[in-house]
């Protein structure tokens, strides 16, 4: 496959491109702002319910962050797709095979590519324990140079700095279609024992799950698109549906600071769940200030 | 010119479809074919959509006409070519701040959308139904269903809790909120290959009718 990676000047003409278009984009839309728009309200006040809203839920998260590192224990449920992380990387170690992590097709800043760099953090730990290849084809550059930062830092982590092989984890197109193709052929002719589809996919995500499917590798995939979990739930060995995706990092690492966040979305939860219980109570008897306020929240 | 693209064009679907063989010779040329050739298109798209009207043209512009205010551009800029610090080992660490401010962004932009949308309108859309039953609107088997609803939403959301261990009530709640998340995937399942068959048409009426013209 190395005619599907990338030279240096290649990757540099792409990054340069997509960096300037994101931090310009931003740029020129606040000088458009600037010249168009008459409202020179510095705060809009139609959103201060989700101004309240994300303060109150941030508080609670920060409150349970410090509850977890005053050393009390938390408790986190299991998780089928993620107790098998151990057993994939074990049976490619002991099949002499590699593990192809694949991150999906969403950018850097997209949340469900974070959680999944940080399970791959994790993954990538094990892999260098066991000296097991670890290939991350990526369809997005800036997510390549993060995910290669990650998994170095990992290898150096586990004292294997030496068994970290950059030109795993390469950058192949950013077109979607062009992506699963280029993957589909690496799955088939390197055949690795363990695939990982962990991130934000779309309509691809049949294509690589079915191919992933047909080599026997053990398949263990996640997303919030749920749209798209249909397809790795028929194809997959283990699938983490939705939030389980983003928990998916403090289970695995079992670090106070996440696990105080996941129970700071718990309770996030159960917030939304009492104002579902009271707002049918109240609007069963006629009462309908919180639909009206749900309404208007904008 | 048409005659050839055509030609291209079926050879190009028959060569990707002979991967449901096997991998083979000439689904390989493809595949590089088509990566090759869609990051190719990508980065002339990029400089031509990107680089130029948000970068270059404002600079120039700024330059030519003494609009000194318009070299305000050159910080963003700025910002993006510390991505080409990890070219230099020694000053990779300078590819954290461009990456930070991207992921600190997308969080700001994305976290009040998702409380609106996510939070609360699927609340105001969970509650709404309700008011109709209390004023009359709906039939027995809309409140049937308006209750059916609301079983799901409480029992999927339970199955989303990850700090209680899913025994006894939460247990059997959270089994109820799996029963319907795979209803849902069912049908979002047969509704997604519904149009992938679609798809399959409208490529075997290509090369039956526009290749071939046997149709």
């Amino acid at each position: 496959m190395k005619g599907q990676r990338f030279s240096c000047p290649v990757l540099v003409v792409q990054g340069l491109v997509i960096s300037l278009l994101v931090l310009g984009c931003g740029l020129n839309a606040f000088a458009q702002d600037a010249t168009t728009t008459e409202d020179t309200r510095l705060f809009d006040t139609a959103k201060i319910w989700i101004f309240l809203a994300v303060i109150l839920y941030s508080a609670t998260v920060v409150y349970c962050i410090y509850h977890a590192r005053s050393g009390k224990e938390l408790f986190i449920r299991r998780i089928p797709g993620l107790e098998a992380v151990d057993e994939a990387i074990g049976r490619a170690t002991e099949m002499g095979r590699s593990i192809m992590y694949i991150l999906g097709l969403g950018g850097v800043s997209n949340v469900a590519t974070i959680a999944s760099m940080n399970i791959l953090s994790q993954v990538a730990q094990k892999t260098a324990d066991y000296e097991t290849p670890l290939r991350v084809p990526c369809n997005d550059p800036i997510v390549m140079n993060v995910v290669q930062e990650m998994v170095k830092t990992a290898y150096l982590n586990e004292g294997r700095p030496d068994a970290y092989n950059e030109e795993n984890i390469f950058f192949l197109t950013e077109s979607q279609f062009a992506y699963a193709a280029g993957v589909d052929g690496m799955m088939v002719r390197e055949q690795p024992a363990a695939v990982f589809l962990q991130g934000t996919f779309f309509a691809e995500s049949l294509i690589l799950a079915e191919t992933g499917n047909s080599i026997g590798a053990i398949q263990i995939a996640g997303t919030d698109k749920e749209h798209q979990l249909p397809f790795f739930i028929a194809a997959c060995d283990y699938t983490l549906i939705g939030e389980e995706l983003f928990a998916a990092s403090a289970y695995l690492s079992r670090e106070p600071m996440l696990l105080g966040s996941l129970k700071g979305q718990d309770y996030g939860k159960v917030m939304i769940f009492g104002a579902i219980v009271i707002g049918v109570i109240l609007e069963l008897f006629g009462i309908t200030w919180m639909t009206t306020f749900f309404q208007r929240v904008r | 010119m048409e005659l050839i693209g055509i030609w291209v064009a079926a050879m190009l679907t028959l060569c990707i479809y002979s991967f449901l063989y096997r991998d083979n010779p000439f689904y390989r040329f493809a595949e590089h074919l088509f990566v090759g050739i869609s990051v190719g298109y990508g980065i002339v798209l990029t400089y031509h959509q990107g680089f130029k009207p948000f970068a270059w043209n404002p600079l120039q512009e700024a330059v030519t006409e003494q609009e000194w205010i318009g070299l305000v551009r050159l910080i963003p800029i700025g910002i993006g070519v510390l991505f080409f610090a990890r070219l230099v080992p020694s000053q990779g660490w300078l590819i954290r701040y461009p990456i930070a401010i991207l992921i600190g962004v997308g969080s700001g932009l994305a976290i009040p959308n998702v409380m609106r949308a996510d939070i609360f309108e699927q609340v105001h859309g969970t509650l709404a139904p309700f008011a109709q039953i209390h004023a009359g609107e709906l039939s027995r088997f809309q409140i049937f269903g308006v209750v059916l609803m609301l079983i799901g939403v409480i029992s999927t959301l339970t199955y989303f809790f990850f700090s209680v261990e899913h025994r006894g009530v939460v247990g059997g709640v959270s089994k109820i909120g799996i029963v319907f998340l795979m209803i849902g995937f069912g049908s979002a399942f047969g509704n997604t290959v519904m149009g992938r068959v679609s798809l399959l048409i409208q490529r075997v009426d290509f090369l039956l009718h526009d290749w071939l013209h046997l149709i």
